[in-house]
């Protein structure tokens, strides 16, 4: 146990020199959730935005959660990448030749990919607070936010590093990821409710475990505590399923590749 | 020399990629303390062969142990064994050299003190001292080389893998790395490495096996493999052309106990000899005896090469040049 402390610390740490040396890697880390809201605050969607349609005060306060679960998102699928690298350059087969714990370099991306994914989270409610969007349910509110997100992320990390595993080469890598992330997005209810989609749009969202999960963060946010914990609630259910498939399917990828 | 002990087993080890046959029905041993190499061109099965050993790939059948321990079934045991530099240069490039070795240092669970000490001695051994807190990616070719000995070296193995280590490298980083493999042989340490340079083989290893098309072809020391050709050539190139003269020579020197076979050529004679100093002589003797003239004489040591040739059908650069086009095919 100490001992496997010990390396997950390591390669841990090895993941955050990474992060802060890559320059440009490291700007993007902490402008991208920023980004987010630039574009949207742009005043097009402000004035597009029907506000009884969003049922929010402003389309702001709206996006907020799917802004927050887009960014889980985006830091879970893109998690597998840095294994890929060193799949592909050897790396990971010096550490797999060390008498390491082989789930150690797996925790310790987890662990990365969570806290910098926690971070941002923080972030965008930063922002938004400078928006005048003050989640509903206070301090504790943004806990459940981060421990809701953290869920996600889990299970998208997962995939991702499955992927990072089984694929041939890194380009199919990223073509998988465009596949996913997209869709994902759209068919969710991160930039419009569900009530206001199509109905065979509403049905294939509500097959995106991404919109539940929104769902239970955006009363959170905009309403308070009793609308918000039978959210929660049916979101902690949903990622239960989801984050055991996930983490079956990387489990399985992971031994394929190092036994 | 000592009773010799046994480091690695190999038996009837196989490895299959999807339908691709990588390495089939090998087997060899490895003596404790020796430089042992796998010799065979690009796509022969040596990384294969390797990634077994180190415990990273499974192989489809037969086994390996490693100091007794089976690389399968106790992997844990064989990795707190083994160092291992692997063929790429498997290096963080936003990591510096110190930074590398601290990594692993906590990967062996090193003691903090211990770890910083060797880490010390390793930079000075392969002389990276001065360049050990840049990142990586500011390193040479051979700077990175160093970088991936000296990560093999951390956790005092006491088998060394290491996966063409002068691939690509200048002349004197190659003899740089000759030198300390052979200052950690004289250590006791056991080294494992592969090439597909011949001089490499000849000159570094002790022991080689030569591999092609994931079988081994012929195991010994460069020296055995090449006395096993038949000895040395001597070409003799006579003035006269007459086959008579020819026949009557051979007869006269194929009884001589230093000659060990005679290939008559249109103008000579090709004679594989054991013992040049007094083959050459006796072989002078002979012609001045039957009065014939010698136009040229042409005396070469076997090379390696001819033994591959010899046991593979091809010249190693043949081998190499063509393993390109089979494994597209
Ligand atoms: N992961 C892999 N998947 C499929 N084929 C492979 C893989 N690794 C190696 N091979 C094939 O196995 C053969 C032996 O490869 P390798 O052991 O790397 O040879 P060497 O190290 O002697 O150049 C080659 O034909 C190579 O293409
Ligand atoms: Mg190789």
């Amino acid at each position: 146990m100490q001992n496997q402390i010990q390396e997950v610390l390591a390669l841990t740490n090895r993941w955050v020199k990474r992060l802060s040396r890559e320059k440009f890697s490291m700007l993007f880390t902490l402008v991208q959730p920023m980004l987010f809201w630039l574009i949207f605050f742009g005043s097009l969607f402000q004035r597009a935005a029907d506000v009884n349609v969003v049922q929010a005060p402003n389309y702001i306060s709206f996006l907020a959660a799917g802004v927050v679960v887009m960014t889980v998102l985006n830091n879970g699928l893109a998690g597998g990448v840095d294994l890929l690298f060193d799949k592909e350059n050897g790396f990971l087969e010096r550490l797999m030749a060390t008498p390491i714990r082989r789930s150690s370099v797996i925790l310790s991306r987890f662990l990365f990919v969570m806290a910098i994914t926690a971070m941002q989270i923080l972030v965008i409610l930063g922002v938004a607070f400078f928006f005048d969007v003050r989640p509903e349910t206070g301090i504790l509110g943004i806990a459940v936010i981060l421990c809701i997100g953290m869920l996600f992320g889990v299970g998208l990390t997962a995939i991702s590093m499955a992927m990072a595993f089984s694929v041939k080469s890194h380009g199919d890598f990223f073509s998988v990821l465009g596949f996913l992330s997209l869709p994902m997005i759209f068919l969710s209810s991160a930039l419009v409710p569900l009530s206001a989609m199509p109905g065979w749009m509403q049905a294939l969202a509500a097959l995106n475990p991404m919109t539940w999960v929104i769902d239970a963060v955006r009363p959170l946010i905009l309403i308070g505590w009793e609308a918000a914990i039978p959210q929660v609630m049916i979101a902690l259910g949903v990622l239960v399923v989801f984050d055991a498939l996930c983490l079956y399917g990387g489990a399985k990828a992971f031994r394929k590749t190092v036994g | 020399m000592a009773t010799s002990s046994v480091a690695i087993e190999v038996t009837g080890l196989s490895k299959t990629y999807d339908s691709l046959t990588a390495v089939q029905d090998l087997s060899l041993t490895v003596q404790t303390g020796e430089i042992f190499g796998l010799l065979g061109p690009n796509g022969a099965g040596k990384s294969t062969t390797l990634r077994i050993l180190i415990t990273t790939l499974k192989p489809t059948s037969g086994k390996a142990t490693i100091f007794s321990h089976d690389v399968e079934a106790e992997a844990d045991t064989v990795r707190q064994l083994i160092g291992y530099v692997p063929q790429e240069r498997a290096i963080d490039r936003f990591l510096t050299g110190r930074e590398h070795l601290l990594l692993l240092g906590d990967l062996y669970h090193l003691p903090k003190e211990e770890a910083v000490r060797r880490i010390q001695e390793l930079l000075k051994l392969v002389d990276l001292e001065d360049h050990a807190d840049r990142v990586a990616k500011t390193y040479s070719g051979g700077m990175k080389r160093k970088l991936d000995i000296a990560c093999g070296l951390l956790p005092n193995p006491k088998v060394l893998f290491l996966d063409e280590p002068t691939l690509g490298l200048d002349v004197q980083s190659r003899l740089n790395v000759w030198d300390y493999v052979r200052r950690l042989r004289d250590q006791g340490m056991t080294i494992v490495m592969t090439t597909n340079y011949l001089d490499e083989a000849d000159q570094l290893c002790d022991r080689i096996a030569i591999i092609d098309g994931g079988t081994i072809r012929a195991t010994g020391s460069p020296k055995e493999l090449k006395a096993g050709l038949g000895g040395d050539g001597v070409s003799l190139t006579l003035r006269e052309g007459d086959p008579g003269v020819h026949e009557q020579l051979t007869e006269d020197i194929k009884g001589l106990p230093f000659v060990r076979s005679i290939r008559s050529r249109e103008r000579g004679l090709d004679i594989r000899v054991d013992a040049p100093e007094k083959a050459l002589p006796a072989l002078f003797e002979a012609t001045n005896r039957i009065g014939c003239h010698i136009e040229s004489i042409e005396y070469h040591r076997p090379r390696l090469d001819d033994v591959f040739i010899h046991y593979t059908g091809r010249s190693m650069a043949d081998a190499s040049s063509s393993s390109d086009s089979e494994s597209a095919g």
